[in-house]
């Protein structure tokens, strides 16, 4: 007779830096799935006692209240100027920004460029859904070509209404930005790339190189009229063709960085 | 060989029945409980027949954080390993 060998693992758990608080996202809406990857790089990383949130104006306004560190809340599009403000007043913190596209590429599009430019050492979570969220699904300037909004009842039209802005891109074309990528949270693939990026930025900063920038493609389940589900197709489909996905700016002495 | 079992367990207070982690499931041994409702009102994720391997991939989609996943590795003692190698 013989007695088998019985291991237990843990394969996954809730990370500790998430509040043991229910949030307000609608069902399925990835900016959850963010959170909990910010949670979890900031538990790797063991740093979760030194960290300082910046909550934007968007869904996420309410950010501060899920996640176990210092949070602060700033003005519609001010994030990356008070993040400067706390990073050089306390530089041994780690210092990160949660922004909406409506948030960053909209009413913020000064603050995050020139944060960027001046390569502050800050990190900053960019989430990309193509919308306004909290107030009611608008038009945002991240709106792709023909999507119907509810300020754009017939979908956007170029001719009249302007093109998407592909921040990324933008901001990478700045010398003072060091890390600057786009991922996507459409399948668990894309979800484990996403978080390895978001570890990449936070070691960005912890090391002293500069300015760091996790742009994510994220869905609006509510406001784009679809299911949690068909919304993940419709970021594949539809998102990822205008938002490639890439790294936009590694500078040197980033590509150098050796992460565990 | 050894033989691996998983099973999840459901937070209800997190789970908001979006069913992202029914689609995900390799093994589709999940379902949304039409039995069982949260206290938000939700139908919660729940396990639906046997086969789940812990691999994980519901918690990796889960935007509420609601799932923890376990795996028991059930391996033969070594001399019968031995023996049957
Ligand atoms: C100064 C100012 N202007 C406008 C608003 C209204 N407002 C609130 S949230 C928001 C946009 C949010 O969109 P986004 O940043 O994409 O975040 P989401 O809700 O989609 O996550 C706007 C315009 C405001 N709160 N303050
Ligand atoms: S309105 Fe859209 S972005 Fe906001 S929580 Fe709901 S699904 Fe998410
Ligand atoms: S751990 Fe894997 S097999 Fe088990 S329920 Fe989750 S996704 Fe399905
Ligand atoms: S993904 Fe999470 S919140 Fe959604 S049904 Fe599954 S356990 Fe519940």
């Amino acid at each position: 007779m013989t007695t088998p060998q019985v291991q237990r693992q843990i394969v996954y758990r809730r990370p500790k830096a998430l509040n043991d608080v229910p949030t307000h996202y609608c069902p399925g809406c990835t900016h959850g799935i963010a959170h909990r990857l910010v949670a979890e790089v900031l538990d790797e990383m063991g740093v979760i006692e030194k960290t300082i949130g910046v909550a934007s104006v968007g869904c996420s306004v309410f950010g501060y209240n899920y996640f176990e560190c210092d949070f602060v809340e700033a003005p519609h599009g001010r994030a990356p100027a008070m993040a400067t403000g706390i990073k050089r007043v306390i530089p041994d913190s780690i210092v990160f920004t949660y922004q909406g596209d409506g948030d960053l590429v909209s009413i913020g599009m000064g603050e995050i460029t020139h944060a960027a430019a001046r390569g502050e050492n800050i990190t900053v979570v960019f989430i990309n859904n193509a919308i306004y969220g909290m107030t009611g699904g608008q038009m945002a300037p991240t709106t792709l070509p023909g999507q119907k909004t509810t300020s754009s009842q017939n979908g956007r039209d170029v001719k009249r209404m302007g093109y998407p802005i592909r921040m990324s891109e933008m901001l990478a074309t700045l010398d003072g930005a060091s890390y600057v990528v786009r991922r996507s949270l459409h399948d668990p693939a894309n979800i484990r790339k996403a978080k390895k990026a978001i570890r990449t930025a936070f070691e960005v900063q912890h090391q002293g190189l500069g300015f760091s920038l996790v742009e994510l493609l994220s869905t609006c389940p509510i406001n784009w009229g679809m299911s949690p589900v068909e919304a993940l197709k419709w970021v594949e489909e539809h998102m990822v063709p205008v938002y490639p996905l890439g790294d936009y700016k590694v500078s040197p002495t980033v590509a150098a960085l050796r992460i565990r | 060989m050894p033989r691996v079992r998983g099973w999840i367990e459901v937070d209800e207070s997190h789970c908001k029945g979006c069913g992202l982690c029914v689609a995900a499931c390799p093994q589709d041994v999940m379902h949304l409980d039409p039995e069982r409702l949260t206290s938000q009102g939700y139908h919660p994720a729940a396990l639906k027949s046997e086969g789940c391997t812990g691999c994980g991939i519901c918690a990796i989609v889960c935007p509420d954080a609601a799932l923890t996943v376990f795996r028991e590795v059930i391996a033969p003692q070594r001399q019968a390993t031995a023996a049957a190698a």
